[in-house]
């Protein structure tokens, strides 16, 4: 297991430096003078020679490659031409934010669509299995950024359960120690942050869990409907088991390969999601951060941003490989 | 069974799976829906009840009626011409993305699974690093090098869906390759581009039909997400995610603005995967209730 981990985990060089690659080549291939492109049509010469000159634009572009690279393997992603500070920290602001919510939005994708599946399994053709994989289908078919757009409309605007917008309302005190908001306030104790903390996540986490929400119910469905028609099954049910075992210990054990893989796969979706999702409800995290960036044309975020994501879910994708052999012992590493 | 139902009786795959098709009511869901997407797409200039573009600033966030069906927007337009007309661009991004990945993805992966080798490891590496970003995440950064525009937006859609199709391929590829009859093409004479083309092309053709009726949708729905951030269509092009953008300022006093277009994006959206699950069951028989 550790000589299958250690492999793997060289395998992901060749990958890490592909994608710094392409993260590197963002800023050369933009058609023109890339300085000017930044600075935007009204920069004088000298700010855009000095720009030129701090991001190491001059150099021929192996050297810059090779300076990028040294740069990322120290931390160093440059520094933003907006704020001018150095990516890295301005990304580890807002990763938290971005962190907390794809968190919270996997627990909720995860905690109804894995029971909505098995159920919509052991009742296949039922009205249940029916409507719950339609309503998935449709899940599947639904823009987040519109989804979100209506769940502000019914929740804020109309009922005024919930709120919009933002991570914390106006007044409540909250000291960032970590910057997952739910952690700070639990570790101060502080209820009323938390309750407050808490209702401004579930309006974003239904926004974006809802398609990982769908897409999970219907592998599950799948995959349960295939390990209910094997053989080991009909003796479980035949040695007189009860229902409750035979579904929860012989068939969700063995269809959980493939539910395991569609929820690493779902990551990504959700770090996708967290452009348009953060964009919607104001969230200020790392994938609005990056749609800020692209606006203002500050592309040493951009890079950061988008390296930062890749990695998350190149790493995201290692973990799920290897917990494979926690769930399924036939699985043997070489 | 008497001889003329043997003699009628149809030994193509195909004519078979087309069967199963129109048997099947997901996927003639699926057709009805493109149908009806199809039909306001090409008809729009007849069916839409006004100019699209024509402005009326006398006339902003009109609540439906029997005037404007769908109501208007922040600057007096009708929403249901907006959509009848945004048909017409979303279906243009699905075939125009999923045309380049679908043709690029199959070269490659034709190259990396019939030659192998360093033509393999090559083109598999880079699908590998295309893969490790999250798809979306690689279009937003193809739009910002290109500049938002709704062809950029496009081909950025084309683009991060190469790897799907070229998968496909390979392993369909690599799995018959080695064929029997492959060998005896191969012995008696026919070209690469032969075998390529009548041979291994046509065994990968079941799972790439499903996969670009699925692309489809999910091109469209990339689609209107790049034009929602403002990476896409620009204004006034009556698109369908880009005339979500300014909705949400509008949300209490006009939710119409954002209710109608949304709608719309699912509508074609589950058209295109209905159909392709309907696909999926008639081409693959096995995979039907799983």
């Amino acid at each position: 297991m550790t000589s299958y981990i250690i492999k793997r985990l060289i395998a992901l060089i060749p990958v890490i430096i592909g994608v710094a690659l392409v993260v590197f080549l963002i800023i050369h291939l933009i058609p023109g003078d890339p300085a000017q492109t930044m600075l935007g049509e009204r920069a004088t010469v000298e700010a855009i020679e000095q720009l030129r000159e701090s991001m190491g634009l001059n150099e021929p572009l192996y050297i810059q490659f090779i300076s990028f690279f040294k740069g990322l393997l120290s931390g160093d992603l440059g520094r933003s031409v907006m704020s001018n500070n150095p990516v890295l920290n301005e990304i580890s602001v807002r990763f938290p934010a971005t962190l907390e919510l794809s968190f919270c939005a996997m627990i909720f994708a995860v905690g109804v669509g894995i029971p909505a599946g098995i159920f919509a399994a052991t009742h296949q053709n039922s009205f249940f299995d029916n409507a719950s994989m339609l309503i998935a289908l449709v899940g599947v078919s639904m823009p987040i950024f519109w989804l979100g757009l209506m769940l502000i409309w019914l929740f804020a605007v109309i009922l005024g359960w919930l709120p919009p917008s933002s991570r914390l309302s106006v007044g409540v005190e909250l000291d960032y120690i970590t910057n997952i908001l739910l952690v700070d306030s639990i570790i101060q104790l502080n209820w009323d942050a938390f309750k407050d903390v808490f209702s401004h996540l579930i309006l974003p986490s239904v926004a974006l869990g809802t398609i990982p929400l769908a897409i999970i119910a219907r592998m599950t469905r799948s995959s349960m409907l295939e390990v209910l028609k094997q053989d080991y099954i009909r003796t479980a049910y035949s040695k007189g088991l009860q229902d409750r075992i035979v579904v929860y210990k012989h068939a969700l054990k063995n269809a959980f390969i493939p539910i395991i893989t569609v929820v690493g796969l779902q990551f990504g979706v959700l770090l996708g999601g967290a452009v348009l999702t953060e964009t919607i409800f104001s969230w200020p995290g790392l994938g609005k951060y990056l749609v800020d960036a692209i606006y203002a044309r500050d592309f040493p975020v951009v890079q950061g941003g988008i390296l930062f994501f890749a990695i998350a879910f190149v790493l995201v994708n290692l973990l799920v490989d290897i917990s494979y052999a926690a769930i399924d012992p036939r699985i043997e590493y070489k | 069974m008497t001889n003329e139902e043997i003699k009628r009786r149809p030994s193509n795959p195909w004519y078979e799976a087309g069967r199963r098709l129109l048997k099947n009511r997901i996927g003639l869901l699926g057709i009805a829906f493109i149908g009806i997407l199809v039909f306001i797409a090409i008809f729009a200039p007849l069916i839409a009840p006004y100019d699209p573009l024509a402005q009326n600033i006398m006339g902003r966030y009109k609540a439906p009626s029997s005037e404007h069906l769908l109501g208007t927007d922040e600057m007096g337009r009708d929403i249901l011409s907006r959509i009848i007309y945004g048909s017409r661009i979303s279906l243009q991004v699905g075939l125009f993305s999923v045309s380049i990945a679908l043709v690029t993805g199959v070269f490659l992966g034709l190259l990396a699974g019939y030659y192998g080798g360093f033509w393999d490891m090559l083109i598999m590496r880079i699908m590998d690093i295309m893969l490790a970003f999250p798809a979306i995440l690689l279009a937003i950064a193809i739009v910002a090098i290109l500049g938002p525009q709704l062809r950029n937006a496009m081909l950025a859609i084309g683009i991060i869906n190469i790897p799907r199709f070229a998968r496909i391929v390979r392993s369909s590829a690599i799995s018959i390759k080695e064929s029997e009859y492959i060998l005896a093409a191969k012995m008696m004479g026919a070209s690469d581009v032969r075998i390529i083309f009548f041979h291994l092309l046509p065994n990968a053709m079941a799972p790439l039909i499903v996969q670009t009726t699925l692309s489809i949708a999910t091109a469209i729905l990339e689609a209107a997400a790049l034009s929602f951030l403002g990476l896409g269509a620009q204004p006034p092009t009556p698109e369908w995610g880009a005339m979500l953008t300014d909705a949400r300022s509008s949300l209490q006093q006009a939710p119409w603005v954002a209710t109608f277009p949304g709608l719309a994006i699912i509508f074609g959206v589950l058209g295109f995967n209905l159909l392709g699950d309907g696909l999926r069951d008639a081409l693959d028989p096995k995979m039907k209730n799983v």
